[in-house]
C-alpha cells in the first residue's frame, strides 16, 4: 500500500500493534504505520463492524481511531509515534471507562 | 487554579494564514499566542516543512518556501504552543484547550481562527473502505512520514492537489496506474467563460497556469493513464481490490486497486464558526457555506476573526495576505493602530486578494465536482460514522419541515465523533434538492462544543482544578 523513502528524519523505534513487534518513526503519525502494517486498518465501526482505516490524515473524518496505551478513540493520524507505544486496533462500540 | 493566562491576541492555527497574522501581530507589540494541533508549523500545505529541508526541492518551490516563513514566525516572539487542539471557544474571548489528554483555559482580547480547509467529502460507493485515502493525505504521509504509494494506485477525483500530487509522487520514483478525471465535461467551457471575464486575473497568474500545465506534462511524460469518467466506485471485502468506473463514453470498466485517493477540492473547516453561530452564507461557485467577514475579516461575532482558506479558499498565496489584513483588523479594534493607517496597509492587500479570487474562480469552474459527489444516491453512504445511506437521508428529507438538525435526531446523520465534518454539506444539500429550497434556507447543522474529543474524566478534573 505505501513505502517509506530512504534517509527520513526521526529516530528508527519499535511499537506494539496488537501486540506485535512494527518498525516505526519517531515522530511520524501512528496513521503512517497502520498504512503500512497489514490489515491496513484502524477499526471496525460500531454500527455494522466494517473494516476502517485511515482515510484524512488531518483529525476531521475519525475513522483511524484505535487505542493507544489504553486510552480509546485517539485518531491515530493525530498521534507522533513514540518509542513503545501500545497501539490496539478498535472493534465495535467503546465502553465508559467505570 | 492560577488564573488562566491572558493575551492581546489568540491566533488558531499556524499554516501560512496563522503565521502571517502573528507576525503583524508581534510586530505591533501585542502578546500573541499561537495554538496549532501538528507538532510543528506550517499547516497543511506546508506540513513538517522544516523536517524536511533535505528533499525540500523534490517537493517543489512551494513547499520549501514554508521553511522560510516558519523560521520568521518561530522567531518573532509569539508564544507558539504545538500540539494544542481547540475544543471550545466562548466570546470575550475565552479559549479552551487541550494538550496531551489535560484542559486548559487562555483569556484573549481578540481571536483569530486560521484553522484552514478541509478536503471535500467525496461520497461514492465503496469510499468507506481501508485503502480509500484522500489525496491530500496521501499528501500529508508524504510529507510528515516519507510515505510514498505502492501498488496498483488509482487516483479518482480533479483539482490542482491531484496534479501536484501525482507529479511529486512521479518525481519520487512512484507510479500511478491511472487518473480518473472525474471533472464534468462541460467544466473546460465554464472555465474558459469564467477566465474570458477576468483576463487580467489569468494573466497575472500565467505562473500558476505554466505550472499546471508543466505537471500535466509529466504525467503525459510518465504515460500515466488519463481517463475522463462520470462515475467511480471501490470494491473489496475487508479492503479495497478494485476499482470500477463509467467513462464518459459511457463504458464500464474495473481494474484491480490497492489505493483509490480521491479528492474533489478543499472547503473551508467552519466547525468553530458555526458552533458561535456566526453569521455564514452559502458560496454556490465554490459549493460551500462560509462565515461572513468584514473588510478586515471579522465575523459577525465582535472580535472574531478568520484568516485563510477558513473564511473561503484562495489557496496559501491569499492566506498569508489574508492573515496579514486580519490581523491589521485586530490592531485597529484595538487601538494601536489609527483606521487610516490600517486602511493604507490594507489596500494593497485587499487588491492582491482580489487577483486571486479572480484567478480562483478560473479554478473553481475548472474543477466544479461533479453532481454525484455532492447529491449522491441509493446505497451510497452520506455518513461515515454512522453509516446511513443517501436514500435513507433522502427519505427523511421527505418529511414536512425536516431540516438537518431533525434529520439529525431521526437518522443519526451527523451525530457520529466526526460531528458531521465528513456528512453536514451533503445532507444541507440533499435536504435542499428533496425540498426544492435554497442552501442559504436549509442552513447547516448545529455544531456545539466539544469541537474536539474530550473525555468526562478530563472534564472533571478540570472542574477541580478551578476549585
Amino acid at each position: 500500500m505505501f513505502r517509506t523513502l530512504p534517509d527520513l528524519p526521526g529516530a528508527a523505534v519499535r511499537i506494539l500493534i496488537d501486540g506485535a513487534d512494527v518498525a516505526a518513526r519517531e515522530g511520524e503519525p501512528l496513521a503512517a504505520v497502520l498504512l503500512r502494517t497489514a490489515p491496513f486498518t484502524a477499526r471496525t465501526t460500531p454500527v455494522t463492524g466494517a473494516p476502517r482505516g485511515p482515510y484524512c490524515l488531518i483529525g476531521a473524518c475519525f475513522d483511524c481511531l484505535v487505542v493507544v496505551d489504553g486510552v480509546p478513540s485517539r485518531r491515530a493520524c493525530m498521534v507522533p509515534v513514540r518509542a513503545g507505544l501500545r497501539v490496539e486496533r478498535q472493534h465495535g462500540r467503546r465502553e465508559a471507562a467505570p | 487554579m492560577s488564573r488562566p493566562p491572558r493575551v492581546d491576541a489568540l491566533v488558531v492555527g499556524a499554516g501560512p494564514a496563522g503565521m502571517a497574522a502573528a507576525l503583524r501581530l508581534r510586530h505591533a507589540g501585542l502578546s500573541v499566542r499561537v495554538v496549532d494541533d501538528a507538532p510543528a508549523p506550517g499547516g497543511q500545505i506546508w506540513r513538517a516543512a522544516e523536517a524536511n529541508a533535505a528533499r525540500a526541492g523534490t517537493l517543489g518551490a512551494d513547499y520549501a518556501r514554508g521553511i522560510g516563513v516558519a523560521e520568521r514566525f518561530r522567531a518573532c516572539g509569539a508564544d507558539y504552543r504545538p500540539g494544542i487542539e481547540l475544543w471550545r471557544l466562548d466570546p470575550g474571548w475565552q479559549a479552551h484547550v487541550k494538550q496531551d489528554g489535560a484542559l486548559g483555559r487562555i483569556d484573549a482580547g481578540a481571536v483569530v481562527l486560521a484553522t484552514g480547509a478541509l478536503e471535500r467529502p467525496v461520497p461514492f460507493p465503496g469510499w468507506t473502505l481501508p485503502g480509500v485515502v484522500t489525496v491530500g493525505g496521501a499528501q500529508t504521509l508524504l510529507k510528515a512520514a516519507g510515505q510514498v504509494p505502492t501498488g496498483p494506485v488509482w487516483i479518482a477525483g480533479s483539482g490542482p492537489l491531484v496534479l501536484l500530487y501525482a507529479a511529486q509522487i512521479l518525481a519520487l520514483g512512484g507510479a500511478i496506474a491511472g487518473w480518473l478525471d472525474t471533472a464534468p465535461a462541460g467544466n473546460r467551457a465554464a472555465a474558459a467563460l469564467a477566465g474570458l471575464r477576468r483576463p487580467r486575473a489569468l494573466s497575472r497568474h500565467a505562473g500558476d497556469l505554466m505550472k499546471g500545465l508543466g505537471w500535466r506534462l509529466k504525467l503525459a511524460l510518465a504515460r500515466v493513464p488519463v481517463i475522463s469518467v462520470r462515475a467511480v466506485a471501490a470494491e473489496g471485502e475487508g479492503r479495497i481490490a478494485a476499482v470500477r468506473f463509467v467513462t464518459q463514453a459511457g463504458r464500464e470498466e474495473r481494474r484491480p486497486a490497492q489505493l483509490l485517493l480521491v479528492h474533489e477540492g478543499v472547503v473551508p473547516n467552519i466547525h468553530a464558526t458555526l458552533a458561535l453561530d456566526c453569521v455564514h452564507d452559502w458560496c454556490p461557485d465554490q459549493e460551500c457555506f462560509a462565515p461572513r467577514l468584514d473588510a478586515f475579516r471579522m465575523t459577525s461575532r465582535d472580535g472574531l476573526f478568520v484568516a485563510g482558506d477558513g473564511g473561503g479558499i484562495l489557496g496559501a498565496r491569499g492566506a498569508a495576505w489574508s492573515g496579514t489584513l486580519a490581523a491589521l483588523g485586530v490592531l485597529a479594534r484595538g487601538g494601536h493602530l489609527s483606521p487610516a493607517a490600517a486602511a493604507q496597509e490594507a489596500g494593497p492587500l485587499r487588491r492582491r486578494l482580489a487577483s486571486e479570487a479572480g484567478f480562483r474562480a478560473f479554478l473553481d469552474a475548472l474543477y466544479r465536482p461533479r453532481r454525484d459527489v455532492l447529491a449522491p444516491s441509493g446505497e451510497t453512504l452520506v455518513c461515515r460514522c454512522e453509516e446511513v445511506s443517501a436514500d435513507a437521508v433522502r427519505r427523511a428529507a421527505a418529511l414536512p419541515g425536516a431540516g438537518p438538525n431533525q434529520i439529525k435526531a431521526f437518522t443519526r446523520t451527523g451525530m457520529g465523533p466526526c460531528q458531521g465534518r465528513q456528512c453536514a454539506a451533503t445532507l444541507a444539500r440533499l435536504v435542499a434538492e428533496v425540498q426544492g429550497r435554497s442552501m442559504e434556507s436549509v442552513g447547516c447543522l448545529t455544531i456545539r462544543p466539544p469541537l474536539k474529543p474530550v473525555t468526562v474524566g478530563e472534564l472533571a478534573q478540570a472542574a477541580e482544578q478551578h476549585i
